[in-house]
């Protein structure tokens, strides 16, 4: 799995966070999301794929393939 | 499926928008905006100014909708579909900064304040907002019972919270708290909001002023240093405290209300939130109130700038759009049994908050208070119960966020 996250969509909701802490974070400065691990194990991918479909900005975007 | 403006699954004539919510269900979207759905996820309406906007009912079309640029949140555009007659004309009399602004000038001056929203920094407030969860209950039991929820803790937790964190003085809580009451009124006259608007705008430019004098760690002293770096102008910076300060106090207070309210009507939910140990019951229990009573209701507005495709229909450009997140709540293509409040359900996908670029900047903190303040209300006072019938409780029908106006308990 590959993830890419959209600054300019995303809009510092911080649900990703919450949902996968190992993955991302946020920028102190305005909340805009920061990506901790663009390939992250295995175990984490259920909950990146929930961040994903929860973001209200759908500023995560994943590539199953790579 | 058409795109033809009178599709075959139109109503022969055009509702009106809003109708009332049934006495009998004052937690349900109203009998006739539920019928809506049955025209399709987008259907047109007739509102209070003879104008037929589109309304959109369903949770997928909301949330492609909600994240294209080409609709517009401008309240000034004309086809803007405003749920409230306004004075027209003058900018400054309806200026809300950014929540009523397109990216990217919207994002420019969210981004100057989306920073003390982050989760770390709502975090950081939990204790704090415990302790005043705390010495609101300690003085509403040493007082009269029975109480009103609403003065003793639903409205003055989040007006102290919001005003320690833009460093706005508590003692004004009883101007700020009225003029915001009289704004996201919908029985207020257009020059009454205005009015409001102009107390609330000219006390925030004092503020300013005085941040920029002398600055303290607060909100608005941040941004006294942006219009010092020539980032930001003091207008802009005292409409941006205008927004913050209105946002943050009717839409906790009401939830905090309707959701004690539900609860009491839903013992034994009411028990699991009492005596729930693990804080994941108490965050789920939270996002379902929150999914349920959706207080912010009668639709985010928008303005389509060009033509747009949706569900086999075309909105053109020009044209209002209001989309209904009570209805996108109750999406039983989402929500199972969407009816049925169920703390114990995945609500994470519910619109309370909006969606795409003006998704809630203070919904970090309003959940925070959410789950700070319901397990504390029931676990301080587990006798908590209504001090009069349901059918006596007066419910906000009139107002653009709603709640209820008073709301009696005792124990
Ligand atoms: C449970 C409580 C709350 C609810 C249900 C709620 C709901 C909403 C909704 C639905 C929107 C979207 C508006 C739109 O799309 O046009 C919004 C925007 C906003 N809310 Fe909240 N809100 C709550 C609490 C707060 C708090 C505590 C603050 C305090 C700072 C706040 C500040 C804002 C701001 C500034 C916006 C505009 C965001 C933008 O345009 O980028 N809200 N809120
Ligand atoms: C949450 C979804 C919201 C939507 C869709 C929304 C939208 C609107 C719209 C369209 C108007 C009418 C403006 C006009 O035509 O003059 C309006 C008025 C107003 N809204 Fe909201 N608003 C929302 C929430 C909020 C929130 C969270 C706040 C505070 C942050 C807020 C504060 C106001 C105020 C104060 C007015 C009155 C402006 C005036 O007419 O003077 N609203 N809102
Ligand atoms: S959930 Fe989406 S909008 Fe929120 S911080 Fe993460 S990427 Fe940004």
């Amino acid at each position: 799995m590959k993830i890419t996250v959209d600054e300019a969509k995303c809009c510092g909701a911080g649900q990703c966070v919450l949902i996968a802490p190992e993955v991302f974070d946020q920028r102190e400065e305005d909340g805009i999301v920061l990506l901790l691990d663009a390939e992250p194990a295995d175990a984490h991918h259920a909950a990146v794929h929930e961040a994903a479909t929860v973001c209200p900005a759908a500023a995560i975007r994943l590539n199953e393939t790579a | 499926m058409t795109t033809s403006p009178v599709a075959d699954d139109a109503p022969a004539e055009i509702p009106a928008f809003p109708q009332p919510r049934a006495a009998a269900c004052p937690f349900d979207p109203s009998p006739e905006l539920r019928g809506l759905a049955k025209w399709g996820p987008l259907t047109r309406v007739r509102s209070w100014s003879d104008s037929t906007p589109w309304v959109v009912t369903g949770h997928a079309e909301q949330k492609t909708l909600l994240s294209d640029p080409r609709l517009s949140a401008d309240f000034s555009h004309p086809g803007f579909p405003s749920p409230v007659p306004h004075t027209g004309g003058k900018r400054e009399a309806t200026d809300l900064s950014f929540v009523g602004m397109d990216d990217p000038e919207h994002a420019r001056l969210r981004r100057m304040v989306s920073g003390a929203f982050t989760i770390k920094r709502v975090e950081a407030m939990r204790p704090v907002v415990r302790e005043m969860v705390d010495d609101f209950l300690t003085r509403m039991l040493a007082g009269p019972n029975p109480a009103d929820l609403v003065q003793a803790l639903a409205l003055p937790l989040p007006s102290l919270v919001i005003s320690e964190l833009l460093g706005v003085p508590y003692e004004d809580h009883a101007f700020f708290q009225t003029n915001s009451k009289v704004l996201v009124s919908a029985v207020a006259t257009p020059e009454e909001r205005a009015a409001a608007h102009t107390n609330l705008y000219e006390y925030l430019d004092q503020l300013v002023g005085e941040k920029l004098a002398g600055p303290g760690d607060d909100l608005l002293s941040g941004l006294g240093r942006q219009i010092t770096a020539g980032e930001l102008t003091r207008r802009e910076a005292a409409a941006m405290g205008v927004l913050l300060l209105l946002g943050g106090h009717e839409t906790t207070a009401n939830m905090i209300t309707m959701g004690t309210l539900l609860l009491l009507q839903h013992p034994e939910q009411l028990a699991r939130v009492r005596e729930a140990d693990d804080p994941k019951v108490i965050v789920s229990a939270v996002e379902e109130l929150l999914r349920y009573l959706s207080v912010v209701h009668l639709g985010r507005r928008r303005t389509a700038l060009e033509d747009i495709e949706i569900a086999g229909r075309t909105i053109r450009a020009g044209e209002g759009v209001i989309l209904l997140g009570e209805l996108a709540n109750r999406d039983p293509a989402v929500f199972p049994d969407p009816d049925r409040l169920d703390i114990g359900r995945d609500a994470r996908h519910h619109q309370a908050f909006g969606v795409g670029t003006h998704h809630c900047l203070g919904q970090p903190l309003a959940r925070m208070e959410l789950q700070v303040v319901y397990p504390a209300l029931f676990r301080r006072v587990p006798t908590l119960r209504l001090a009069t019938d349901l059918a006596d409780i007066p419910f906000k029908y009139d107002a653009v966020i709603y709640g209820v106006y008073e709301l009696p308990v005792t124990w």
